[in-house]
């Protein structure tokens, strides 16, 4: 007879084979059954979080820099709708993550019950996937089924959700057999014939730009190092959005710096200009393409995805290939080398001579101040004080976001994590929190915001007993930056409630934690505070006092095209206001 | 999606749609399990999609495979998202468009009750007749004909029906299928 054992047995079980090595998590009375095993076992470390969106988050910040799945565990009620937050922004930015959650005992569902949510019924639309697991005999299966989902095709979140009777009921377990899922098949390899007629468009394009996204990370580091490979071959440009930073060395010549509404002034300009896009693993974005009746009008649109959906949602183009990045790469590449298309060079050098005199715009220069911090420049200082370590940076929402993305420069994939789709303030605490748990010895920072980083302080306590020497670095305005920015440009500089009347006294916040606060006011302190930071192996709340009012430039505005930025408050502005309307100031 | 207002300082960018549009059907097979109806219509509503009629059931119980066909509107575009986003959905095998595919047999059924007496009564039965409509339940003062056929051959029946004591209508929504002897 086969050997039963209880559902969270199971759970376990299921998780140990699934090679989980961590799990984010935080109990309550419908997965005490779990927990309990969780204490008999010692292959998975439980991180406990002070709050289940933290768990989220930590979970996404494991995934995104390792390339693993990312596993939480709550309990039923306030602790699942706790991590709906969590959920919603693995949904957007497709990161792959196991919820477990626990659930009154079947008998009592749609009884009001005490810590009963309908968690299924709330989470559907913010997962790839979600499950009740309602019989003993599903649920071993129903977690490696989980697994297989959230990991593959376009990844995502996955909730599973167990009674708590489910969890002392007895069964036999199943091991995670290969088998083909009867309605879910995520399509990998792309059409050969697409393919080749997208190698005939990218060779005969004058004016190309690679517009790249986060699918490149999602699809792994094989990806990367064909897109680089791909770049290398054709010499053609290349631009990025905020989920796919990383993906090609910032520090290579083709690279145009990010794209979007606060991208660079080049990269936005190609994308207009462009006659031939090639778009790998992005989704057109309304923060990238600005108004879509003027966006890129002039060009052939290759879309590879791996999302069918994702083909003409905003934007129609011209060739879609559903596929893996990696895969379609792979093959393009071959098809490449086969056929050795011939590029109008000539074209092209001309291309990359309209890109000088775009890049000479320097639009990321900005006013340097001997009296305040500039907040550019406490990131450019980071940058070079943190570049030669193994560096991950998380970050949370805001301007602080963009200038993280703007000055930080990532020259690999799974180096850069923050909240793209959903925007969630409070994201790079306990994501950073996550990464630091993935990688103990790497240095990991959390470039965060004071307004931001109030939402998931709380996760300071997790890093100190969890011993994860994360350094929150926030670029401290007293405002909530972006929200005054926008008050600025758009309601007559009316500020409301964009100011923080009651900031804390970080450094005090930090010690109170147990860990280490550091607080900076002027630009001839920060590289040695910096240095100390890096140099303490504790958690590190970092006080970087910056220049209040500083605006995240550039930027194009609402209803406008790419080729109406708006360039803002730098140096170099004079020149560029007098060509008639191409610049709005 | 396709608002049809530019809203001024909005930090989104809302553009028109100059796209018309059009009706599908769509025919969409999934995997009969719990909560599976409950994905697909709070996609439809979760994203701002039209649903004119939608009905659902089992169409294979060894295999545990259900039809759900449902009849929306949009512009090209917007129909087409929606077969792909339904595709997406895990327990979803797979998603016709019956329109976009060619000709088809759409059928619908209706309950539909009428009071009266009189001339109006008599009226009411001659046109059941013509329609090939059934008396499926009937007393001295009231009538239920039961009719089926093309939607708007029922959308007719009503609306003869109502200057003759039409008091309630119940109809099914619609099931279709391809015509031809493909399997969709
Ligand atoms: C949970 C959540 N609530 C509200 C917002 C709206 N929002 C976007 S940026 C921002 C200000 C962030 O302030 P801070 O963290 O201080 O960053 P800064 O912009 O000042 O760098 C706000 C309130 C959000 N993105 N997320
Ligand atoms: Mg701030």
């Amino acid at each position: 007879m086969v050997r039963e054992i209880t559902g969270a047995e199971m759970v376990i079980k299921a998780l140990i084979e699934q090679n989980v090595k961590h799990l984010f998590g935080y109990p309550g009375g419908a997965v005490l059954p779990i927990y309990d095993e969780i204490y008999k076992q010692n292959h998975i470390q439980h991180i406990l979080v002070r709050h289940e969106q933290g768990a989220l988050h930590a979970a996404e910040g494991y995934a995104r820099s390792t390339g693993k799945v990312g596993v939480a565990l709550v309990t039923s009620g306030p602790g699942a709708t706790n991590a709906v937050t969590g959920l919603t922004d693995a949904m957007l930015d497709s990161i792959p993550v196991i919820c477990i959650t626990g659930q009154v005992p079947t008998g009592l569902i749609g009884m009001d019950a005490f810590q009963e949510a309908d968690v299924v019924g709330i989470t559907r639309p913010c997962t790839k996937h979600n499950y009740l697991v309602k019989d003993i005999d599903d649920l071993a299966r129903t977690i490696h089924e989980a697994f297989y989902i959230a990991s593959t095709g376009r990844p995502g979140p996955v909730v599973i959700d167990i009674p708590k009777n489910i969890q002392f009921a007895s069964g036999p377990y199943q091991t995670n057999k290969k088998i083909a899922h009867p309605t879910y098949r995520p399509q990998v390899k792309g059409d050969q014939n697409d393919i080749r007629k997208a190698v005939d468009i990218i060779a005969s394009a004058k004016k190309p730009v690679f517009y790249t996204g986060g699918g490149i990370i999602n699809s792994g580091p094989a990806a990367s190092k064909l897109l680089r490979e791909l770049v290398k071959l054709t010499d053609y440009p290349v631009t990025s959005t905020l989920m796919g930073l990383g993906a090609f060395p910032a520090s290579d010549r083709h690279w145009l710096g990010m794209l979007g509404m606060h991208g660079t002034y080049e990269a936005n300009l190609a994308m207009h200009d462009c006659d031939v896009m090639i778009n790998i693993g992005a989704r057109f974005d309304d923060r990238i393409t600005g108004r879509l009746d003027a966006f890129s009008p002039n060009s052939t649109k290759i879309h590879i995805d791996i999302d069918k959906s994702s083909i003409n949602k905003t934007v129609q183009v011209d060739l879609p290939i559903i596929g893996d990045a990696a895969h379609v790469l792979e093959d393009m590449l071959r098809i490449w080398k086969d056929k050795k298309p011939k590029i109008d060079t000539k074209a092209l050098a001309a291309w990359w001579q309209q890109i000088d005199t775009w890049r000479n715009k320097k639009c990321l220069s900005y006013k340097q101040s001997r009296e305040h911090i500039m907040p550019q420049y406490a990131i450019e200082r980071l940058y070079e004080l943190t570049k030669d370590r193994d560096t991950y940076i998380t970050t949370e929402v805001g301007q602080h976001q963009m200038w993280a993305a703007q000055y930080y420069h990532f020259d690999e994939p799974n180096r850069f994590m923050t909240s793209g789709g959903l925007g969630t303030m409070g994201y790079g605490l306990p994501a950073a929190v996550g990464v630091q748990i993935a990688h103990p010895d790497s240095l990991v920072i959390d470039i965060g915001g004071d307004g931001s980083v109030q939402m998931t302080m709380q996760e300071m306590a997790t890093a100190v007993q969890h011993g994860a020497p994360i350094k929150i670095f926030i670029l401290n305005n007293s405002y909530l930056g972006m929200v005054r920015q926008w008050q600025e440009l758009l309601h007559e500089e009316r500020y409301s409630h964009s100011y923080s009347e009651a900031m804390p006294d970080f450094v005090k916040l930090a010690e109170a934690y147990g860990g280490v606060g550091f607080k900076v006011e002027k630009p001839d302190e920060l590289d040695d505070a910096i240095r100390e930071m890096i140099s303490v192996d504790k958690p590190v709340i970092f006080d970087c006092r910056v220049q209040k009012l500083a605006n995240c430039f550039p930027m194009i505005p609402s209803g406008e095209a790419h080729n109406n930025m708006l360039l803002g408050d730098s140096e170099n502005i004079g020149s560029a206001i007098g060509e008639k309307g191409k610049v709005l100031v | 999606m396709n608002s049809p207002q530019q809203t001024v300082g909005s930090a989104y960018f809302i553009t028109e749609s100059s796209q018309k549009e059009e009706t599908h059907t769509l025919s969409v097979l999934v995997d009969n399990e719990p909560g599976v109806l409950a994905r697909v219509i709070g996609l439809i509503s979760g994203r701002g999609y039209n649903i004119d009629s939608l009905t659902v059931s089992e169409i294979s119980h060894q295999k545990h495979i259900s039809r759900i066909t449902i009849v929306t509107f949009g512009t090209p575009q917007v129909i087409e998202q929606i077969t792909h986003q339904l595709e997406r959905l895990i327990p979803v095998h797979r998603v016709y468009d019956l329109t976009a595919g060619g000709p088809h047999i759409e059928r619908e059924l209706a309950l539909v009750k009428v009071l009266g007496k009189g001339e109006a009564r008599l009226e009411a039965l001659r046109l059941a007749e013509a329609f090939k409509a059934q008396v499926a339940d009937a007393s001295t003062g009231h009538f239920v004909f039961q009719i089926t056929g093309r939607p708007n051959k029922i959308d007719q029946f009503i609306s003869l029906m109502k200057p003759l004591g039409l008091v309630n209508v119940a109809r099914t929504g619609i099931a279709a299928v391809s015509r031809g002897a493909e399997q969709i």
